[in-house]
């Protein structure tokens, strides 16, 4: 009895990443804005929680994945969630990011508007639900859910400057959100199912009909992942908007465009990796990813502050995995998944150190009230809110975190950006190597360099240049937040092998797409209520 | 009728696109209201195109029509537009909030925030959201 009624509870555990932050935001949205205190230990045990869920799913993830029919209906009709290797490795990644953005928003940026909190939640819980849900519609929703939290987050904190990026971004979204739902209805008129799994047994199939109208909505539905993930040419909107959030927005922004990647590479595998469509838009991300990454290069050694360069680090990321997916090579993409998890981490870090080193001189920061009722000043009352005190050791620990921040972005050893960068040449040279293999490893390479050179430009700028500005003052919470982040980039690195074999497990199953089917459509009665 | 859809399609898409390219944000609202209309309107013709069915099998559907399902309209391309019918509803009201708030702050109904800066307006478009007309000519 005791047995059964453990395994029953333990199945239920894929759903939690979706039930318990959005249970929790209600709650929220219920508490007045005064009772900060208690929000903040909430949003601290939820995403806790969350990271400790998703760190179980990562222990649990099999090679078969894990499936959840909602309502225990069967798979075609009903709702499934999917958690294996690389769902549990990008909700771990979106726990361990949300949760230091959120400590890191408790000494200032929690006060600088109403509702942070909720919000908050809500895109952590779009974001997980997009990275387990099983079929394209519910994708859509949970995309939705995600980017209107995102809307709310880009603007918390208001002024002039977000105000006006947070207009392009949310007419930008609004138009791919229209692509993402022409893209779903043309894939559902010609196959008649939008379940993952389904499709891909249907693809498998050689009678599949009207193909390539379905290619077509393929095409559509790509267009609206590639403007989430920002790739050249339709990610001009990113810098702008991720340098004028708020800091703890922009570093949970971060996962953002990392789950416009994460659909990239699940649907491409699944859907493309057999079967008649075999290998559909492979030389176009190859040449997207490729534009990308040296769109991204050219704008981070543009960039005259650490906001703007943090953004364009996001975008060389993004680019490298899809150049990586584009080239077709199984081994360098397992090494892409795992430079995709640290570089994440440490665009983050750098959008945080960046709002710590620049404070005295950030223009965003002159707030000015929109709706009056809405708006308490947010910095004015230095009452006894501040969580710790001022660390006098502040630039010391903020330049170490700039140039750990560096080093991880430019991929120069020790850390794990260099391991990533290696296993995806090492990758890409294993087997026969292409003249696009050539491409690729010379691209990164000079992007690289073309990393390393600005962030040290900017860090000589904003640390050591002597200026009138007081030095930066680095308070407890923001401490731990850069700290967490810094050290699952050395924890990145320093268990390098057990990583790099996780991430190659994954894409091992993600190459083996009749497991998911399997899993999905066969998979026997009694899972869930 | 597939005549009429599609056209309906092609006009709302192609009124909404010349207005989202245009340079004031109000105009942009509309373009990409009548953008998702025109999309909703698209998801429909993908669930095919019926007149007078029902949306569910009856009791003696199996008798009444055998097994040829083309009496029965698709539910499940309904479910999808009316979830993407309150999610753009929702999404609309909170552009217009945010483009309330950038006229506000910024004082100008332009995309960019600011006015052009040529010296001559475009002929035929008054600067409908600019409150100081006379700054630019003095």
């Amino acid at each position: 009895m005791n047995a059964s009624a453990a395994s029953a509870w333990s199945d239920h555990v894929v759903v939690l990443p979706i039930v318990l932050p959005i249970a929790v935001a209600g709650v929220m949205f219920l508490l007045d804005e005064r009772r900060r205190r208690l929000k903040e230990a909430l949003g601290l045990a939820t995403l806790l929680a969350l990271l400790g869920i998703a760190l179980v799913l990562v222990g649990r993830a099999g090679a078969a994945p894990e499936v959840y029919r909602v309502g225990n209906w069967a798979a075609p009709y009903g709702i499934v969630l999917v958690a294996d290797r690389l769902s549990a490795m990008m909700l771990a990644l979106a726990g361990l990011l949300g949760l230091c953005a959120l400590v890191f928003s408790f000494a200032r940026w929690g006060r600088a508007g109403p509702r942070f909190h909720g919000l908050f939640l809500l895109l952590v819980m779009g974001v997980n639900g997009a990275f387990l849900t099983g079929d394209l519609f519910n994708l859509f929703v949970f995309f939705e859910v995600m980017l209107a939290a995102s809307y709310g987050l880009v603007l918390h904190g208001s002024g002039e400057v977000r105000i006006r990026a947070g207009l392009g971004y949310i007419a930008v979204n609004l138009i791919a959100s229209l692509f993402f739902l022409i893209g779903v209805s043309l894939i559902y008129g010609t196959m008649g199912t939008l379940n993952m799994a389904d499709l891909a047994r249907r693809l498998a199939a050689p009678a599949a009909s009207e193909l390539a109208l379905f290619e077509i909505g393929c095409a559509i539905l790509g267009l609206a992942f590639l403007i989430k993930c920002s790739a050249w040419p339709l990610g001009f909107w990113l810098p702008t908007t991720y340098a004028a959030a708020s800091a703890p927005a922009a570093a949970i922004l971060a996962i953002l465009s990392k789950v416009g990647v994460y659909v990239v590479v699940r649907l491409s595998l699944l859907l493309f990796g057999a079967g008649l469509s075999e290998g559909f838009g492979q030389a176009c991300l190859l040449g997207i990813g490729l534009a990308t990454i040296a769109y991204g290069t050219v704008g981070i050694l543009a960039s005259r502050d650490l906001a703007r360069a943090a953004g364009y680090a996001v975008m060389i990321s993004s680019g490298t995995v899809l150049a990586v997916l584009g080239s077709g090579s199984d081994a360098a993409l397992a090494g892409a998944l795992y430079y995709l998890v640290g570089s994440t981490l440490a665009a983050g870090a750098l959008f945080l150190l960046a709002e710590v080193l620049q404070r005295g001189r950030d223009p965003v920061e002159q707030a000015q009230p929109v709706f009056a009722d809405e708006y308490r000043d947010p910095f004015d009352d230095a009452d006894a809110t501040e969580i710790g005190r001022i660390l006098p050791a502040g630039v010391a620990l903020s330049g170490v975190g700039l140039l750990l921040c560096t080093l991880m972005l430019a991929g120069v050893p020790p850390l794990a950006g260099f391991v990533g960068k290696l296993a995806i040449f090492s990758g890409l040279t294993g087997g026969t190597i292409t003249a696009s293999s050539w491409w690729l490893i010379a691209i990164l390479t000079l992007s690289s360099l073309g990393t390393l050179l600005p962030l040290v430009r900017l860090g000589i700028l904003t640390l050591w240049v002597p200026h009138d500005d007081p030095p930066p003052a680095l308070r407890a919470s923001e401490l731990a937040a850069l700290a967490g982040l810094l050290a699952a980039c050395f924890g990145l690195a320093l268990w390098g092998g057990p990583a790099l074999a996780y991430a190659d497990a994954t894409v091992q199953g993600l190459a083996q797409p009749q497991d998911y089917i399997r899993a999905v459509l066969g998979a026997p009665a009694g899972g869930a209520p | 009728m597939e005549l009429v859809l599609s056209a309906g399609i092609g006009i709302l898409s192609a009124a909404g696109v010349w207005l989202i390219l245009r340079p004031r944000t109000f105009q942009v609202v509309l373009g990409l209201s009548l953008l998702s209309y025109a999309v909703n309107l698209f998801i429909f013709a993908m669930g095919r195109l019926t007149v007078g069915a029902p949306p569910v099998l009856g009791a003696g559907a199996g008798t009444a029509i055998g097994t040829d399902n083309v009496f029965v309209d698709d539910p499940v391309t309904q479910a999808l537009v009316l979830t993407a019918v309150v999610i753009s509803f929702a999404l609309t009201a909170l552009f217009l909030v945010v483009l309330l708030a950038a006229r506000g702050v910024t004082g100008s109904d332009h995309v960019d925030g600011q006015e052009p800066h040529q010296g001559e307006p475009h002929p035929g478009e008054p600067h409908p959201g600019n409150p100081h007309p006379g700054k630019l000519h003095p």
